[in-house]
C-alpha cells in the first residue's frame, strides 16, 4: 500500500489512541482503580499501528500478554475496552478475561493471550480456515522475542510455511523475556533468522518508524493475499514502561541511560516530526488530535466506572460446565 | 429406532468412528479432519481412510507432527467459523498440547465473554493391550475431565462411537473423543442412516438388582463378561456403560445405586484420581444411606503402563477381576478354583 498522507495521518491517530489509553491503564492501576494484572504497550505503537493499517477489517490478528495496542490499532472501542480493564458487565469479555484476553471477534482480533505464545498456533488456525473459505483474508501474529523461544511458535510457524497460510509473523523484539534481556536467552541477534529455518521470507523493519513497519507489513500481508504463503516482519522495539505495572526506573535487569536512550526515538514524536516537516500536519493539529483522544479516554473511564459489576449468578455462564458448577 | 436388530447392519467400531465423520461431513462443507497421518494414509488405524479420497486435501489435511499446532489448528479455525475436528494420534500425545487444550479451547469461550464459538472435535486413540508401552497406551480422561469446558466421550460400541462423534460434530463447545484402541475391531450392529447418541446420558447395558457396576471404554465388555460369571453364582449385576466422562449422567449412577445398595465402579485409568473417586465421592453424597457398602473401585495399578505382555495383563483390569472386586463389595468368598 502506498504511503499516503492520509495513512501518515492514520498512523498518528492510531499510535496516539494507544499511548493514551496505555497511560490511562497505568495511572487507574497506580491509583489501584484496575484489578488484576497489566502489560503496557507504551514504546511499542508504531508495531501495531503499522501492521492494522495495512489489514482490513475482515484480516485477523492474534495478541500477546501485552495486548491493548493490538485492539486499540484494530480499531478496538475505548469504552468496551476501559470496562473490561475494570472488570464490568460493559467490557468486552463482560468481565471475565481482563486485561491478558482482551479480545474483539468481530474486529477479527482473536484476543490477548496469558500464555506466551499461545496465541500463535490460533492464529495460524484462522489462516487455514482463511484458505480454506478463499475469503482473501490474512492473519497476523503478533508475538514477543520470547515467545520465539517456545515450541508452539516453531510448531505454528512450521505449520503455516508447510501449509503455505495466509499469515504473517510479526515478532516485536522488545530486548526482553519480561526481565531477562534476549541475548541471555537466545545465541542469535535477529529473531528473524529464524524465519529461514521454516522456508519464509523475512525482513527487519524499526520498529519505532511506523511508516516502515507499514511498509513491510503492507508488502507481507499482499503477499499472504496472493497465495504465497507466510512471511515474517521483526520489529525492533522497545517498552518505556515494565514489563508488568509502570515502575520504570531503578529496575536491575534493564539501565536508566538504555531507556533514555529508546525514549529519545519516541514512535510518536518520530511521526510528528516527519508529519510536520511534510506539512502534512503541524504541531498545533497533533495536538488536536491528542486532545480529542484524551477527551474520549475520559470518557471511557466515566463510561467503566458506571458500569455495573458481572452479576455474580452469572458466574457459570458462557463456558459448558455442569449444573451449579458442580460446586 | 424403527429397525429391529436382524435388520441392522454390523459394522467395525473404527468403521462407525469413519462412518459418523463422512456422513457429517457430505452434510457440512464447515467440517475438516487435520493431523498426524490422516489424510493419505487414512490413520495410523485406519480411522480416517477414504476421506482424503472423497473429500480432498483440504478437508482432509495431514499436518506435521505440532501436537500444539495441530489443536491450535482446530481453535483459530473454529473461532473463524469452521467445524473443525483435529486428531491427536495416541491419548497420551494430548500432553504434548495440552496448553492448547486447558488453556485455550477449554477457555476461550468464557475468557471472552461468551463471544467464541468453539465447535471443534479432538480424537484420539486410548487405552493398553497392544504392548505399546507407557507412552502409548494410557487412560488419561481425568485429567481432561478437570478441565471446565471440555466435554470427554469414550464410546464402549460401534452404535455409540458413530452416534456420539455425530454429537461432538454437532456440539458447539470443545469436545473429546476418545477411541479405545482395543475396540476398533470390534463389530456390532450401526444403523446406516446419521444418528445421534445424546452426549451426557449413560446407557443402562445390563439390567440387576445386586450391585451396580459402572464402567465405560473397553471396560464395559470386560464388567458384562463379570456379570456373566456372578449371574453363574445368583448375582445380578446392572452394568452401567457411562459413554460420556464429562459432563457424568450421575442420576443414572445414583438411580441406580439407590436400588441396588452397591457400587463398583471399574476403569482402565489408574485408580488413584481417577473417575472412580469422583464417582463414589458423588454416589456418598447423594445416596449415603442407601450403601450397604463402601463404593468399590476396580481399576489399573499407580504405575506406568507396562510393555511386556506379562506385566500388561497384569496392570490392566480384566473380567476376573472385576468379578473379584464385585464379590468383595458384596462380602462373598470367591469360587473354588
Amino acid at each position: 500500500m502506498e504511503v499516503t498522507d492520509e495513512v501518515l495521518v492514520d498512523l498518528h491517530r492510531r499510535m496516539v489512541r494507544i499511548r493514551h489509553f496505555e497511560e490511562a491503564a497505568g495511572r487507574l492501576a497506580e491509583e489501584s482503580r484496575l484489578p488484576g494484572f497489566l502489560h503496557l504497550y507504551v514504546g511499542e505503537e508504531a508495531v501495531a499501528a503499522g501492521v492494522c493499517a495495512a489489514l482490513t477489517d475482515e484480516d485477523q490478528i492474534s495478541s500477546t500478554h501485552r495486548g491493548h495496542g493490538h485492539l486499540v490499532a484494530k480499531g478496538g472501542d475505548f469504552n468496551r475496552m476501559m470496562a473490561e480493564l475494570m472488570a464490568k458487565e460493559t467490557g468486552y469479555c463482560k468481565g471475565r478475561g481482563g486485561s491478558m484476553h482482551i479480545c474483539d471477534l468481530d474486529l477479527g482480533m482473536l484476543g490477548a493471550n496469558g500464555i506466551v505464545g499461545g496465541g500463535v498456533p490460533i492464529a495460524v488456525g484462522a489462516g487455514f480456515a482463511n484458505k480454506y473459505k478463499g475469503n482473501g483474508a490474512v492473519s497476523v501474529v503478533f508475538f514477543g522475542d520470547g515467545a520465539s523461544n517456545i515450541g508452539a511458535f516453531h510448531e505454528a510457524a512450521n505449520m503455516a510455511a508447510a501449509l503455505h497460510l495466509p499469515v504473517v509473523f510479526v515478532c516485536e523484539n522488545n530486548e526482553y523475556g519480561e526481565y531477562t534481556p534476549r541475548d541471555q536467552t537466545m545465541a542469535i541477534t535477529d529473531v528473524v533468522d529464524r524465519a529461514v529455518g521454516y522456508g519464509m521470507p523475512g525482513v527487519i523493519v524499526d520498529g519505532m518508524d511506523a511508516v516502515a513497519v507499514f511498509e513491510a507489513a503492507s508488502e507481507a500481508v499482499a503477499r499472504a493475499r496472493a497465495g504465497d504463503g507466510p512471511s515474517f516482519v521483526e520489529a525492533k522495539t522497545y517498552r518505556f514502561y515494565n514489563h508488568h505495572g509502570v515502575q520504570v526506573l531503578g529496575m536491575k535487569y534493564r539501565s536508566d541511560e538504555e531507556l533514555a536512550e529508546w525514549r529519545t526515538r519516541d514512535p510518536i514524536d518520530l511521526l510528528e516530526a516527519r508529519l510536520a516537516a511534510a506539512g502534512v500536519l503541524d504541531a498545533d493539529g497533533a495536538a488536536a488530535v491528542h486532545a480529542e483522544v484524551a477527551a474520549a479516554i475520559e470518557a471511557a473511564i466515566a463510561f467503566a466506572e458506571q458500569s455495573p459489576d458481572p452479576d455474580p449468578s452469572e458466574l457459570f455462564n458462557d463456558v459448558y460446565t455442569i449444573a451449579g458448577g458442580g460446586a | 429406532m424403527a429397525a429391529t436388530e436382524t435388520e441392522t447392519r454390523t459394522l467395525a467400531y473404527g468403521a462407525a468412528f469413519n462412518e459418523a465423520l463422512r456422513q457429517m461431513m457430505r452434510e457440512d462443507e464447515s467440517i475438516f479432519v487435520a493431523g498426524e497421518d490422516v489424510g493419505a494414509a487414512g490413520g495410523v488405524f485406519g480411522a480416517f481412510v477414504g476421506l482424503q479420497d472423497e473429500f480432498g486435501p483440504m478437508r482432509s489435511v495431514d499436518t506435521p507432527i505440532s501436537e500444539q499446532a495441530i489443536v491450535g489448528l482446530g481453535i483459530g479455525a473454529a473461532v473463524a467459523g469452521l467445524r473443525p475436528v483435529v486428531d491427536l494420534m495416541f491419548m497420551d500425545f494430548i500432553l504434548v498440547a495440552m496448553d492448547q487444550i486447558a488453556n485455550q479451547a477449554a477457555k476461550l469461550k468464557y475468557m471472552f465473554g461468551g463471544k467464541a464459538t468453539l465447535p471443534l472435535t479432538i480424537t484420539t486413540s486410548g487405552g493398553a493391550g497392544l504392548s505399546a508401552a507407557a507412552q502409548h497406551s494410557q487412560s488419561l480422561e481425568a485429567m481432561l475431565c478437570h478441565v471446565p469446558g471440555l466435554k470427554v466421550v469414550m464410546p464402549g460400541t460401534p452404535y455409540d462411537a458413530k452416534g456420539l462423534m455425530v454429537a461432538c460434530l454437532r456440539d458447539d463447545n470443545p469436545t473429546v473423543f476418545v477411541k479405545n484402541k482395543r475396540l476398533l475391531g470390534k463389530k456390532g450392529p450401526v444403523p446406516e442412516e446419521l444418528y445421534e447418541v445424546p452426549i451426557g446420558v449413560a446407557n443402562v447395558v445390563r439390567p440387576g438388582d445386586a450391585v451396580t457396576v459402572v464402567s465405560y471404554g473397553r471396560m464395559v465388555d470386560e464388567s458384562l463378561k463379570a456379570a456373566d460369571r456372578l449371574a453363574g453364582e445368583g448375582v445380578e449385576c446392572e452394568v452401567i456403560d457411562l459413554r460420556t466422562v464429562q459432563p457424568l449422567d450421575i442420576d443414572t449412577v445414583v438411580a441406580s445405586a439407590r436400588r441396588t445398595n452397591r457400587i463398583v465402579v471399574v476403569h482402565e485409568a489408574v485408580r488413584f484420581g481417577g473417575l472412580g473417586a469422583e464417582i463414589a465421592a458423588q454416589v456418598q453424597e447423594e445416596a449415603f444411606d442407601y450403601l450397604d457398602a463402601p463404593v468399590g473401585r476396580v481399576a489399573a495399578p499407580f504405575t506406568p503402563v507396562p510393555f511386556s505382555p506379562v506385566l500388561e495383563a497384569e496392570y490392566v483390569p480384566n473380567a476376573g477381576r472385576i468379578a473379584t472386586g464385585i464379590r468383595q463389595t458384596l462380602g462373598l468368598a470367591e469360587p473354588p478354583g
